[in-house]
């Protein structure tokens, strides 16, 4: 499946991927200035720009074929997507556990408090076509959405 | 501490409005200017530390940043004016050389604005470049002063020739004073355009050597990054003898910028200060020169044209036709309005001339001496645009330079702080972390972009005055009229007023 | 029947999404003894706070038996499984032969011998119905004593809290949920449980239920002192549920003993979750494990393996994640080693109820507790699954901000630019 990937050689550590991913999950997707001022709480951003300079690159949920988010989810409300491979998190069922957290190798799922508790995590803007927003908003071209066979980049 | 007189610079304005506390602009000043206070929970500037660099501005994803220049007034006085007080309370306070970066800033005569080119009218039809073919391709190098051909070829051989695409070559910018992206970005895109970009004195990085075709090495006074394989790897060779921003001086690397990459390419010990001395130690007189110039060729076996790049000063005309006996193929002269990484503030706003009168001098000089063949003419310092390279042509170039457009077209707001190495664009520094800002990738397309923009411009104005071929302007004067210039200066530039 | 499944929760359930991301076609019968759409026993708790409404309990859409094909024998027991005929009795009378058999059967409470166990008021807390039960009897202002502050006990504390009865949890050892935390982390968690009115016996227990007209009265500690209660949870912890198995001459240690396929003795019986003992790849032995992703993971490998794949359980080690009163924590592997070839890192920050301690043996990562911030722990899940050798970064591990970029760039390449796992 296409994965959003960094490149870290030219990745600026903006973290406007980060501004543009919460915004786009926030309740006014379409305006940074509402989602960041008129949302009651701050909205969450699912992806991560990791930092120890001069390294910099961001870091989001990887989509496992074998996902521990999936099989450790308590609820079941982690699933993977069988056709496009997406792993979503049905919110309405996540009661914040957080046994996610606690298998994601990655790191990848964050905690999002603002309402009822909920793992909060990249959703690949549900889609497995398009460019995320974070690929399409990234200034410097530093994340690809791409398909990548074994053997790395 | 006593007081500082120095005032900033520089306001930033946040619109607290718009304002989401996201701090990209907090993460992407290299100067600190903007803080993340968490006892007030907002971003604050240290407004002294500003360069105005526009990093902040344009990365606000909602455009809450402006900056302004501090409306402060000083006391009304033409003469003693703000920036020249300033420089003072700096000296005054630093007590050292005010250093600065790029070209003048100094409202200096711009004679390109004062040449305007002619345009085809009933009499001789004008030629449209989207319907017939244009050529503007260039050959830089010796011409002979016959040629002879049987059966349709050339029987004589031609001595080495630079092939462009365009008129057009990325000047001198040295790895180094400039970003290994930067380099790259140069590097590609003079390939994708058939054109040639320059290492400077900065050597070749190993990366860059696949881009060597498209590439003239730099053989400066401090011979930093030179050996065989070096003036091999290029398709040209280029002598810095002095360059417009500073003539006369020679160049300083600082060892904090002589990282691991820096001195394996330069060939000098990591954090060693890398110094090119004012003159070549090995050239005292032309002879000097021509010696240089015939070991090159001969390191090289005569296979690579070589170049002379001097400063434009008062008798650049001598000097260039001195440098076209002494053998160079090329003479590069670099006007008043050249750039730099670092120079003297002083002497970069006070030394050499203008490129267009250099130009206009030089190519009379070599024309009047029958030697105007036997070199290529380049031209550098301020070229802004495609039509400064038609007039620059008519007045007698074969090719421009361009360095400061370059550094524009990959992000420079020519903030002029180039020597601090923390170029908030990446294109300007040796740190790893502003360095990864420039994607090579996204600067090599600018860049091209730009190459492309301009020759279609340039084949525009060419069809517009009747001629289809770049070759049939060169030097072509009568193509330019002046406007508001003295008797003297339409002599040196060899043109009529308006009107006449 | 192909494949007998026998037991309802995530083991179980993954054993069958195992078969059939292998055998989309071959029968399962699926048997357990409670009566539910499967659910999640984790989320009771939650459920008698009111947290969860009962259609949120269940732990699959409810189309997932017949999406999955599934032959659905539900509240019903096995009697006993005669391995020589690959067969399985049940409570009905029924036969059914089986050629591959899974023993999900997870845990049952265990429960001391006391005297007082009879009477009304005394419930255990491990199913869906004990808190039904509980719901049920419990009234306002009601007095409950709470046998045990493990993760059972404090969550239930949690939930009857909650419901503005007044809680009193007695706990043999010297700390709460000593199994996962340390004496500092235990003590800022009992802390925070006490602010929310409720009270621990530490160092102590019920020794005697004592009862009035059939009903819980009080209890009586080890020490003598003597509590006034209107109910009493038994929570002291969960053993496996293997009397089937052992009946059945399977080989049982403290649960099913299964081999690295999660086979047991018998080739076509697999056990998986609560109730088997599989590798634990921290203590280098077979352990039971009863954490819901390990009963998972076992499940759906077993399945896998069930319907002719041949893959081998990596093996598991304890872990945890888990709040009180919104206190976060998550916990794994070794956090209170007791020889000196393990060496520990601890930062904390009491006043912000923020605790973290790394456990190290050798080079490797063993364990660790995250009191409070918690995120990102999964990277050093990841670290000790791995086994990675973490001496390039053992001093960054601490930090607030440990991550991928702290790692080896070999390493983190391959994680985040490699082919995903």
């Amino acid at each position: 499946m296409k994965r959003v990937y960094a490149r870290e050689e030219v990745c600026a550590g903006c973290k406007l991927c980060e501004v543009y991913c919460a915004t786009a999950h926030s309740e006014y997707p379409s305006s940074i200035l509402k989602a960041f001022q008129r949302q009651e709480t701050r909205p969450v951003a699912r992806i991560l720009v990791e930092v120890d300079q001069p390294l910099t690159f961001a870091l989001q949920c990887r989509h496992c074929e074998e996902a521990d988010c999936t099989q450790g989810c308590i609820t079941g409300a982690m699933t993977k997507d069988p056709e496009t491979g997406i792993v979503t998190n049905d919110e309405s069922r996540c009661v914040g556990c957080w046994t996610c957290v606690l298998v994601c190798p990655y790191g990848a799922i964050k905690r999002d408090e603002s309402g009822h508790k909920v793992a909060s995590k990249c959703d690949l803007c549900s889609n497995n076509d398009t460019n995320p927003i974070c690929v399409q908003k990234c200034p410097n071209n530093a994340l690809i959405f791409a398909e990548i066979s074994k053997g790395g980049d | 501490m006593p007081i500082s007189m120095q005032l900033p610079d520089y306001l930033v304005d946040r619109d607290p409005n718009r304002c989401i506390t996201c701090k990209v602009c907090v993460n992407q000043c290299a100067n600190d200017v903007h803080h993340w206070d968490k006892d007030v929970d907002s971003v604050i500037a240290e407004e002294e530390k500003c360069v105005n660099c526009h990093r902040c501005v344009i990365y606000c994803p909602t455009h809450a940043l402006k900056i302004r220049r501090n409306p402060t007034e000083y006391k009304e006085n033409h003469y003693w004016n703000s920036s020249t007080i300033r420089g003072i309370d700096r000296q005054a306070e630093g007590g050292g050389v005010l250093l600065t970066g790029m070209g003048t800033d100094k409202p200096i005569p711009i004679y390109w604005d004062r040449l305007f080119l002619n345009a085809s009218q009933v009499t001789n039809p004008s030629i449209d470049p989207l319907r017939e073919p244009m050529e503007i391709r260039t050959y830089l190098g010796s011409k002979p002063d016959n040629v002879i051909i049987k059966d349709g070829k050339l029987i004589k051989e031609l001595p080495p020739q630079l092939v462009l695409d365009a008129p057009i070559m990325f000047g001198a910018l040295s790895f180094g004073a400039i970003s290994l992206s930067a380099v790259k970005s140069l590097a590609k895109a003079a390939t994708d355009c058939g054109v040639m970009w320059n290492t400077g004195e900065g050597g070749l990085h190993r990366d860059v050597y696949e881009y060597g075709k498209n590439c003239i090495v730099q053989v400066a006074s401090g011979r930093f990054g030179v050996d065989a394989e070096y003036l091999n790897a290029g398709s040209a060779i280029e002598i810095k003898i002095g360059q417009g921003a500073k003539p006369g001086i020679g160049g300083h690397l600082p060892g904090e910028k002589v990282g691991e990459e820096v001195s394996k390419t330069r060939m000098i010990p990591v954090g060693s200060d890398a110094i090119s001395p004012a003159p070549h130690h090995d050239i005292y007189s032309i002879e000097d020169l021509r010696q240089l110039i015939y070991a090159l060729k001969e390191a090289t076996r005569y296979t690579k044209p070589v170049s002379v790049k001097v400063s434009a000063v008062h008798n650049v005309a001598a000097i260039a036709s001195g440098i076209v006996r002494a053998g160079a193929d090329i003479v590069a002269i670099d006007g008043v309005r050249g750039g730099t990484g670092a120079a003297p503030l002083r002497t970069r706003d006070s030394v050499g001339i203008p490129a267009e009168l250099a130009l206009a001098a030089v190519d009379s000089r070599l024309r009047q001496e029958g030697i105007r063949n036997q070199a290529s003419l380049v031209i550098a310092g301020g070229i802004r645009n495609s039509s400064d390279i038609v007039k620059a042509i008519a007045l007698g170039a074969d090719a421009c330079y361009i360095g400061t457009a370059a550094l524009i077209t990959m992000g420079c707001r020519m903030c002029q702080t180039c020597y601090t190495g923390k170029c908030n664009w990446g294109i300007c520094t040796q740190d790893p972390k502003l360095v990864k800002r420039l994607n090579p990738e996204i600067g090599a397309q600018r860049l091209t972009n730009l190459i492309h923009a301009w020759s279609h411009e340039i084949k525009e104005l060419l069809g517009g005055m009747g001629i289809n071929a770049l070759e049939s302007l060169r030097g072509n004067r009568l193509m330019l009229r002046g406007v508001g210039l003295s008797e003297t200066e339409y002599r040196i530039l060899g043109i009529l007023p308006a009107g006449e | 029947m192909k494949y007998v499944v026998i037991g309802n929760s995530a083991a179980g359930i993954g054993t069958i999404e195992g078969i059939r991301q292998v055998d989309p076609e071959g029968s399962i019968m699926l048997i357990s003894d409670e009566a539910y759409h499967t659910y999640s026993r984790p989320l009771i708790s939650y459920y008698l706070a009111g947290k969860v409404k009962s259609e949120k309990m269940y732990y699959r859409e409810a189309n997932f038996y017949e999406k999955m094909n599934v032959t659905l024998r539900l509240g019903l027991k096995v009697e006993a499984i005669l391995p020589e005929e690959k067969t399985i009795s049940l409570s009905t009378g029924e036969k059914v032969e089986y050629e591959k058999l899974m023993l999900a059967t997870g845990g049952k409470p265990i429960i001391p011998e006391m005297p007082g166990l009879q009477l009304k008021g005394v419930f255990s807390f491990l199913k869906w119905d004990d808190v039904k039960d509980i719901e049920a009897n419990l009234k306002k202002d009601d007095k409950v004593v709470i046998i045990g502050a493990g993760l059972i006990g404090l969550k239930a504390a949690e939930a009857i809290a909650g419901l503005e009865a007044q809680v009193t949890v007695v706990e043999l050892a010297n700390r709460v949920l000593s199994a996962i935390l340390d004496e500092e982390a235990a003590g800022i968690v009992q802390e925070t449980i006490e602010d929310k009115g409720v009270e621990f016996h530490l160092n102590n227990t019920v020794k005697e239920i004592k009862g009035s007209n059939d009903k819980v009265s009080g209890v009586q500690l080890q020490d003598g002192t003597q509590l006034e209660c209107d109910a009493v949870i038994i929570a002291i912890g969960v053993s496996p549920n293997k009397d089937l198995g052992s009946e059945a001459g399977l080989t049982v240690n403290r649960g099913i003993v299964v081999d690295d396929y999660l086979r047991t003795n018998y080739t076509d019986i697999y056990a998986a979750g609560d109730v088997s003992e599989g590798y634990d790849i921290l203590y280098k032995q077979n352990r039971v494990l009863p954490i819901l992703p390990n009963a998972y993971r076992q499940g759906s490998t077993a399945g896998r393996n069930m319907a002719g794949k041949d893959e081998r359980y990596q093996g598991g080690f304890a872990m945890n994640a888990i709040s009180f009163f919104g206190l976060p924590m998550i916990t794994a592997g070794i956090i209170k080693p007791d020889s000196t070839e393990f060496t520990e890192m601890i930062e904390s920050g009491v006043a912000k109820k923020n605790y973290r301690k790394i456990v190290t043996r050798g080079n490797k990562l063993v364990g660790f507790i995250a009191l409070n911030k918690v995120d990102r722990a999964g990277i050093l899940t990841g670290l000790m699954e791995k086994e990675t050798d973490i001496n390039p970064f053992k001093d960054k591990l601490l930090d607030k901000d440990f991550g991928y970029a702290h790692l080896p760039k070999e390493y983190r390449h391959e994680q985040l630019l490699g082919v995903t796992k």
